[in-house]
């Protein structure tokens, strides 16, 4: 179990830096995505050494190198498996996984679904730039249907993931999405993350100024954002700027309506057992304008979380409080025996 | 003590069991009137279709004569398919067993006795049999309809192509259901107990210890009390038929191998579990929890099925999605301070090699088990091969070196994964133990070992106190008679450290692009691996006569046949020495040496020759192969023809 034994003094954020140069591109998002996760570790009350952030490979899976945790930066894509095995063996360990959309979403897909579905006691944030930054600009599992980019200088043919319902379909417990500018937000979430036990996504919308810059610009800008989000709060109605969120017809799933409109707008509800709702509520954003674009924590609820089960089974089988034979198991039933 | 021979089943009663476990044995041999015929050994193939059971057929026999004393080997030979369909030749599954008075080193090279529950197993296995060799058929399954399936224009049981054959056509399946009557089954499900009834024949033929066939029976199918009544009473009725038949003159008495076993308490085991209980005994050893990280492939998955049973010694075994999250969990859980190990076969190999190469980089311990089976590609997957050499020891990218350890028979494999375990904790490193299909299935005596004879796998990982306020943890700081690493585990307070894929800076473990630093890193790594060989006793040859200008070279499961091939060439008046390698990479010290001390080196493998590329390379010797790719273990009378054809050349 994940003993949270506090710090014997509380931890700053300066704690959590690590002594390497940070090595992103000036003005990337990741920036300021490291600069919220190092004010908001001291909040875990864990010592560093309790702590580890595992990445695969993209400019997003440097992340662990600038932090002054136990870290792995490991291979692309496999980070979700390599931090199973490592949760599964240590649950005492508090587990964090760095990713990005090619990284989760392609490469590594397989082991994004399957830690989720597992409910390994996992904190996975996953930069979503919608390109690939390392490999300079090419189009992404998110990209926009179209997109140009080197690799499609005639624009892409593939249909984006919307990562949420991604990981909704893969029976994902905890579920939210937030922005790489919005220090506060950002902080929020990763709290409710933090304190969910079992696997816990975190989409984070962050800026490749080089490859795909203003991506997510309309969702940042003062003057427009408002338009575009819908900040979900547990027990709140759904609704931004002159428009809420209804029912449609008879419950078959969610419509962006006037404020004027009649009926009532949904109250969102991030722990119902039937993620129809969360699905829904994911599906509201438009994949080509990105409008509205929810934000916050779309689905929290509780399941046997894969860490706790394993342990469990080995504590029933006694490991722990009786000291296993050996000797029998290597003799098994049937012996026999030669005399000197 | 097994059953005597009258005691159990004269009565002959179906259903009812007389079994009175008594250790009188005066009032036992009256009651056979048959007279007893000694042999020294005996080859028995039992084969049928891949549901009749031949396989728990033969494990039982097995068991039984382990207990008898005999020394034993045995052969399983099944198809990849699991109910291929019925009566056809792809579908035979077939059991070779071996057992002797004496020592013995192969599974056999051609069966003395051939078991064929029907015409498919009778075409596929008849050709194994030396013309004079018993042919126990059901003469049941040869009807028209069965011997159109696999191409006999006419009964071969009446055509006469088993004249020279010593022919039992024993009407097996009707016997059987005869011998249920009053039992409350079906027709189909009394004939599925006829291989119980072939057990029992041939348990009365060879003298074998029942007793335990019969506890097996009853715990196997503990919720089904009708079937086990069913099971007991066609064994039981085989066994009777033996005793009372006109058709089995004499029955054979093979005397336990006394002289061939030190002293010492044995079990028959198999190499998946010998394996599997060697990666336990590591775990035990080491301090450190067992991680198996696994994705389900043959001939693979029973280690993963027995190492899933033991989670009262802390084994966490996770099935993973694929195989690369297999490898992947498996090395977080080292990286977390545990024995992290992934088994699978040779396609999986190839799936892990980044995963293996990130562990290379990392420097940390790990256990890759590759039960090599047939390839390329899918291959064969059900069949043996030692395939697999070349990609364990170069299928990465970049200069990635790993040690690699194979067992030799089925009962060593519990050594090789306690060596393979010793090797990957002393030097942090990932480590391949190349075991195959044949090792995996086939089975022999071993003498348990005491748990305290077995080797001390110490490991200290860094503590706080190793580095005094101010000192900085340096991952990449060696021994510096080891080279290994220091390994600071998440948990230990003050030696928070960051490490990746990416080169890194000797001793400090920052990332590094530095050229030189990375021709260093490179060379650190390739030395560390090499100097293994410091830790490895000189390999020895084996001969007899100190004269032989001939050695034979081997490696993993060839080991019996080749050393069976050598006493058949010794038996001939010919001069041969043998050596067999436990570690591939490193080669054990001293071994250029030993090569150049013989006119010829011959080196027999289940491949094209990758050990002899390796050696040829390695010592610039002018290695002879001798190959086979069969998908079975290779015969020891063809290999001595071979080293006979060397010694002579």
């Amino acid at each position: 179990m994940l003993d949270p034994a506090p710090a014997a003094k509380p931890l700053t954020a300066k704690d959590f830096k690590s002594d390497q140069e940070v090595r992103w591109c000036p003005g990337c998002g990741d920036y300021a995505v490291l600069a919220a996760v190092q004010s908001f570790l001291p909040s875990l009350g864990l010592q560093r050494e309790k702590i580890v952030f595992v990445s695969g490979i993209g400019c997003s899976s440097r992340f662990p190198y600038y932090l002054s945790t136990y870290g792995m930066h490991s291979i692309h894509g496999r980070a979700p498996a390599i931090a199973t095995g490592l949760a599964a063996s240590r649950p005492d360990l508090s587990v964090w996984v760095v990713t990005g959309d090619g990284d989760a979403l392609s490469i590594g897909g397989n082991h994004l679904i399957h830690a989720l579905r597992r409910n390994v006691n996992l904190k996975i944030l996953l930069f979503n730039n919608r390109i690939y930054g390392l490999t300079k600009g090419q189009y992404s599992p998110t990209s926009e249907p179209g997109k140009v980019t080197k690799s499609t200088p005639y624009g892409s043919l593939d249909a984006p993931f919307n990562p949420v319902s991604l990981a909704l379909g893969a029976e994902a417990t905890f579920v939210a999405r937030t922005i790489d500018s919005d220090r506060k937000h950002l902080t929020s979430v990763l709290t409710a993350a933090a304190q969910h036990r079992g696997s816990a996504l975190v989409e984070i919308y962050q800026n490749c100024n080089i490859f795909n810059d203003n991506a997510f610009e309309h969702l940042k800008a003062p003057d427009e954002r408002d338009r575009h989000l819908l900040r979900l709060e547990p027990d709140a109605p759904l609704a931004y700027a002159d428009r809420k969120v209804v029912w449609d017809g008879e419950r078959r799933g969610l419509a962006v309506t006037s404020d004027t409109d009649p009926r009532p707008a949904v109250v969102h509800e991030i722990a119902a057992e039937d993620p129809t709702y969360a699905f829904a509520l994911a599906r509201l954003q438009d994949p080509a304008t990105l409008s509205p674009t929810p934000i916050g924590v779309f689905r929290s609820v509780r399941r046997p979380v894969y860490d706790d089960l394993m342990e469990q089974q080995l504590a029933a089988a006694g490991h722990g409080t009786r000291e296993p034979d050996l000797g029998a198991l290597l003799a098994g039933a049937d012996t026999w025996t030669v005399e000197a | 003590m097994g059953l005597t021979r009258s005691e159990a089943f004269v009565t002959g009663q179906a259903g009812v069991l007389a079994v009175a476990v008594t250790e009188d044995e005066v009032a036992t041999d009256g009651a056979s009137t048959k007279p007893v015929e000694k042999l020294r050994r005996v080859v028995i193939r039992i084969a049928g279709d891949s549901g009749d059971g031949m396989q728990l057929t033969g494990d039982r026999f097995t068991q039984e004569t382990a207990i008898h004393g005999n020394d034993l080997s045995t052969l399983p030979d099944f198809p990849a398919e699991i109910r291929a369909p019925a009566g056809t030749l792809p579908g035979v599954s077939a059991f070779q067993l071996h057992f002797a008075d004496h020592d013995i080193l192969t599974p056999g090279d051609a069966p003395d006795v051939l078991v064929a529950m029907n015409p498919a197993a009778l075409k596929t296995n008849l050709g194994a049999v030396p013309r004079g060799g018993t042919v126990i058929v059901n003469t049941d399954e040869f009807t028209g309809r069965a011997l159109k399936k696999v191409g006999y224009e006419q009964n071969p049981l009446e055509d006469g192509s088993l004249d020279g054959y010593r022919v039992h056509p024993i009407a097996l399946t009707s016997q059987t259901v005869k011998a249920l009557d009053g039992h409350p089954l079906s027709r189909k499900e009394a004939e599925r107990a006829k291989n119980m009834y072939a057990l029992g024949l041939l348990s009365w033929l060879y003298h074998r210890p029942v007793e335990q066939t019969l506890r097996f029976l009853e715990q196997k199918f503990a919720k089904r009390p009708d079937i086990v009544a069913a099971n007991r009473a066609a064994f039981q009725a085989g066994w009777n038929f033996g005793e009372t038949t006109e058709e089995f003159a004499v029955s054979y008495e093979v005397a336990p191998a006394t002289s061939a076993f030190p002293a010492g308490t044995y079990r028959n085991i198999s190499g998946n579990p010998a394996l599997a209980y060697g990666l336990i005994a590591a775990s035990r050893r080491s301090g450190l929890g067992l991680f198996l990280g696994s994705y389900p492939i043959t001939p693979a998955s029973d280690i993963l099925h027995e190492l899933a049973k033991h989670k009262a010694f802390g084994v966490r075994t996770f099935q993973a999605e694929d195989e690369i999250a297999a490898i992947g969990a498996a090395l977080g859980a080292s990286y977390g301070g545990a024995l992290g190990v992934t088994t699978t076969s040779g396609p999986g190999v190839a799936l892990k090699s980044e995963a293996i190469g990130l562990a290379v980089s990392l420097e940390l311990p790990l256990i890759i088990c590759d039960i090599q089976r047939g390839g390329p590609s899918t291959g064969l997957p059900t069949k043996t091969e030692q395939a697999d050499l070349l990609q364990a020891m170069f299928g990465r990218n970049g200069e990635s070196p790993v040690p690699i350890v194979a067992p030799r028979s089925p009962a060593d494999c519990f050594d090789a994964a306690m060596e393979a375990a010793r090797i990957a904790l002393t030097y942090r490193t990932p480590v391949f133990l190349l075991s195959d299909g044949y090792l995996a299935n086939g089975s022999e005596p071993w003498r348990i070992p005491e748990v305290e004879e077995l080797p001390a796998l110490r490991v200290r990982f860094a503590q706080t106190d190793d580095y005094p306020a101010g000192q900085p943890y340096l991952p990449y700081q060696r021994d510096p008679e080891t080279l290994a690493r220091t390994w600071a585990v998440p948990g230990t307070q003050g030696l928070e450290h960051r490490i990746g894929g990416l080169e890194k800076a000797d001793v400090t473990g920052e990332i590094s692009y530095d050229p030189a630093n990375h021709d260093h890193m490179v060379r650190i790594r390739a030395a560390k691996v090499a100097g293994i060989a410091k830790s490895i006793p000189p390999l020895e040859a084996d001969d007899p006569g100190g004269s032989a200008r001939l050695l034979v070279l081997g490696w993993g499961s060839t080991y019996g046949p080749v050393q069976a091939a050598c006493r058949l060439v010794r038996g001939r008046g010919g001069a041969v020495a043998h050596a067999h390698l436990r570690h591939l990479n490193p080669f054990p010290p001293g071994l250029g040496e030993l090569l150049k001390r013989y006119d010829r080196v011959l080196i027999p493998e289940m491949n094209l020759g990758q050990l002899s590329l390796l050696i040829r390379a390695r010592y610039l010797v002018d290695a002879v192969g001798y190959n086979q790719v069969r998908g079975l273990p290779f015969t020891s009378t063809e290999l001595a023809d071979a080293i006979e054809e060397q010694v002579h050349a």
